[in-house]
């Protein structure tokens, strides 16, 4: 039984860490309609560029994921504002091949300076630090904390997106960007502000998934999937949702796992597959 | 002598090999209200989008208060002072009411127009302050699409079709609060299709015909025989 409630709650750890994942990939898709194929291989990059920071420079890693953070943010700005927005139209096709091309630039970067050598961000023992709960039960505080920090960044979207002046910019023009042009929004700049916000959830995404497990340059498609896989099961327009969705996958994969240790990933497809036949439009999307 | 608030110069517009506008010279002085009529295709919208900046033009083919201002991206059109109510509303639809207001105020240009000041001249809006866009009606809505135009306190107001598809009454009370707008010297351009309406609200009125001005003058002057032959082009 506590083996049940174990699989129950490591599984929403694990959810936490793919709600980090898939809130920049649904706040980039919902502003935008871009699907951003990079993105998982950011979170890559993202979990290297704090792994040089942290034991390269020996910064450890809450000071590489502060100065990650504003890097990020201008890093994204300049990717949108120099090329995502030339791809946007209304082909759907060029930003996906586009992000395609960059996925692959990505991981060869990666493996051009880092080697194809998995590595981890050492973490000063906060990594296998736990709270104990009971006999055979207990919880990392680096999960409990990757899951708090899901949490008030859903929290913070929310805020953003619908109590303030950049939130209702943001939502305005993904609704209508010629009408947002007549208020005076200047539909590039704002995509670029929602992109950067995006790479600034993938820099906490990746320093939190190179705290937490092993990373290695080839990576980044696999976290793409469950991003992507947490997105569609919690339905676009609402971070809740969102959040709700990496939570899902988190537990069915904890479960299945639990199961039968070659079953996890598979029972968490299966999740994503059911809920997709069963709700097209996720579970808890916001009718636009 | 202060430039008029908008001058057009041979502004031309054409949409792919298509030409919609074939030379416009319009001049909108300050405080004026002036009407654009025509029938449908006659390129009165175009000629908005053009002033707009959603089509291109050369700088100097659009002058607002005397800068050169034709071909800028709308949202520097916007920003310069220059407000849109867009043909068919074109409220943001995950927007409520009051959001959609509060967007019309996004570059923050100084001046009498606030939440406060749209809800006193559209009292019905008030009360549907947080419902969502496309639940109101559609003189409703027509009042936010006007709301959200004033509140980017411009200089000049471009109204595109506001009587389109509103019940006559209702198209009675949007002009009665455009001219209690425009008695505070605002200078507006509405494009109209009813003629009556557009010669009752402006002092002087342009009519298009197939991409040109086939006629032009004072609103009360012009006889409605002029302007049923402008209208439907019958002299040429």
């Amino acid at each position: 039984m506590i083996g049940w409630v174990d699989a129950l709650l490591q599984g929403l750890l694990l959810g936490g860490l793919y709600a980090l994942f898939a809130l920049g990939l649904s706040l980039m898709f919902g502003v935008m309609r871009l699907v951003n194929i990079a993105h998982g291989d950011l979170i890559i990059l993202a979990s290297f560029a704090g792994y040089a920071l942290a034991a390269g420079a020996g910064t450890g890693p809450w000071l590489a994921l502060l100065a990650l953070g504003p890097l990020a943010f201008a890093a994204g700005y300049a990717l949108q504002r120099g090329v995502l927005n030339r791809t946007l139209g209304r082909d759907i096709l060029p930003p996906l091949l586009v992000t395609f091309g960059l996925s692959i630039v990505v991981q060869n970067l990666l493996l051009e300076v880092f080697s194809a050598d998995s590595r981890s961000i050492p973490g000063g023992g906060i990594e296998t630090a736990s709270l104990p709960l009971a006999p055979g039960l207990a919880l990392g505080w680096l999960p409990l904390l990757i899951l708090a920090t899901a949490l008030g960044a859903t929290a913070g979207l929310e805020w953003c997106f619908g109590r303030t002046a950049l939130g209702r910019a943001l939502r305005a023009t993904a609704d209508d960007r010629d009408t947002a042009g007549l208020m005076g929004i200047d539909a590039r700049h704002v995509y670029a502000l929602a992109t950067g916000l995006a790479l600034v959830l993938v820099a906490v995404a990746g320093v939190f998934h190179g705290l937490r497990t092993t990373i290695a340059p080839t990576d980044g498609p696999a976290q793409l999937l469950y991003a992507f896989e947490a997105v569609v099961i919690g339905g676009l327009g609402s971070f809740w949702g969102t959040l709700a969705g990496g939570l899902i996958l988190g537990v069915a994969q904890s479960v299945g796992f639990r199961l039968d240790p070659g079953w996890g990933l598979l029972v968490g497809h299966g999740v994503f597959l059911v809920v997709l036949v069963a709700r097209p439009t996720g579970l808890f999307a916001r009718t636009r | 002598m202060t430039p008029p608030v908008l001058a057009t110069r041979g502004l031309t517009a054409a949409y792919g090999d298509a030409q919609a506008l074939f030379g416009i010279d319009v001049e909108i002085a300050e405080g004026e209200t002036v009407a654009i009529i025509g029938s449908n295709g006659a390129g009165k919208s175009t000629f908005l989008r053009a002033v707009t900046g959603f089509l291109p033009a050369p700088p100097e083919a659009v002058r607002f208060r005397g800068a050169p201002i034709g071909g800028q991206p709308p949202h520097r059109i916007a920003a310069a002072g220059i407000a849109l109510v867009p043909e068919g509303r074109r409220l943001f639809p995950s927007l409520s009411v009051e959001e959609n207001l509060l967007l019309g105020a996004y570059t923050g240009r100084p001046g009498p127009w606030t939440l406060a000041g749209v809800y006193a001249l559209f009292p019905p809006l008030a009360e549907r302050r947080a419902a969502p866009a496309p639940t109101l009606s559609g003189g409703l809505q027509q009042m936010a699409a006007i709301g959200r135009a004033l509140m980017a306190n411009p200089t000049l107001l471009l109204c595109d079709e506001i009587s389109l598809g509103l019940a006559p009454l209702v198209i009675r009370d949007l002009y009665d609060a455009l001219a209690r707008v425009t008695r505070d010297g605002l200078t507006v351009a509405v494009v109209e299709q009813d003629v009556a309406t557009a010669r009752r609200v402006s002092q002087r009125l342009y009519c298009f015909q197939s991409g040109r001005i086939s006629l032009a003058g004072r609103s009360s002057e012009l006889t409605p025989d002029e302007i049923a032959r402008a209208y439907f082009g019958l002299d040429r």
